[in-house]
């Protein structure tokens, strides 16, 4: 797959930082304001594309992308089943416990004119299965169209 | 003044916006110019959904529908031909 013009080459360059931190955001933001795990995760993973259809490197590194969908999903479902010990699979046993990671209480909402403007380390488990799904959407549709792209220009399908 | 006014008026040009651009999709014989009028299509659709007060939505038709849907078509078409026959 051949790589595009020096112009579109720049371009990238200079989008791809922008697109990642929009992306990023969404993600981290997820529990505040609209948007999450799997709208992030996809702006990121468009970010990739663009990065594939104008550098079109064959040197995509396949299995670590496979690896790091299987580790996103793998500590969805860990924290999922972390939440058996306050009692119900998914349990939020983060919320409001006054632990730094995520933990932060919330006196009551009377206080913040609006909902979305919560803590943002206030959300207990929701903020880091985001951040998981996030991984997993990132690496699962960029998989998707590395191997659709690479298949479409060599002609073969490898590995 | 009366605001729903100008409200319909906006729908109306994006309704139609989505009708113009899906039938150029089919209309065109060059593929890759259908796949750039779907990614259009696609954004007047999220742009629909942001002013039905779905934002969420909208972000993800976005990305997914004017980016990766894109991206994957263009691939797929250069595994083809691009001009369409008849």
């Amino acid at each position: 797959m051949k790589a595009m013009s020096p112009i579109v080459r720049t371009m990238t360059g200079l989008l791809f930082a922008p697109i990642f931190l929009f992306g990023a955001y969404i993600i981290l933001h997820g529990h505040l304001t609209p948007g999450g795990g799997f709208q992030g995760g996809a702006i990121i993973a468009t970010g990739m594309a663009l990065f594939l259809v104008a550098f079109g490197s064959e040197r995509w590194r396949k299995k670590l992308l496979s690896i790091l969908e299987s580790t996103g999903l793998m500590a969805f479902v860990s924290i999922g089943f972390l939440g058996i010990v306050g009692g119900l699979f998914l349990y939020n046993f983060l919320a409001g416990t006054g632990s730094p990671i995520f933990g932060q209480e919330i006196a009551g909402m009377a206080g913040y004119a609006h909902p979305n403007s919560a803590p943002l380390l206030s959300s207990g488990t929701v903020a880091l299965l985001n951040m998981f799904v996030g991984l997993e959407v990132v690496s699962g549709l960029t998989l998707i169209v590395v191997t659709l792209g690479l298949f479409a220009f060599s002609g073969k399908e490898d590995d | 003044m009366d605001w729903s006014l100008l409200y319909d008026a906006i729908h109306v040009v994006i309704l139609l916006g989505i009708v113009a651009a899906s039938v150029l999709v089919v209309r065109m014989k060059d593929l890759v110019s259908a796949a750039v009028a779907l990614a259009a299509a696609s954004l007047l659709l999220s742009l629909e959904f942001f002013i039905l007060q779905a934002p969420d939505v909208a972000i993800a038709e976005a990305a997914v529908g004017a980016g990766l849907t894109t991206a994957i078509y263009i691939f797929a078409i250069k595994g083809t031909r691009r001009r369409e026959e008849y």
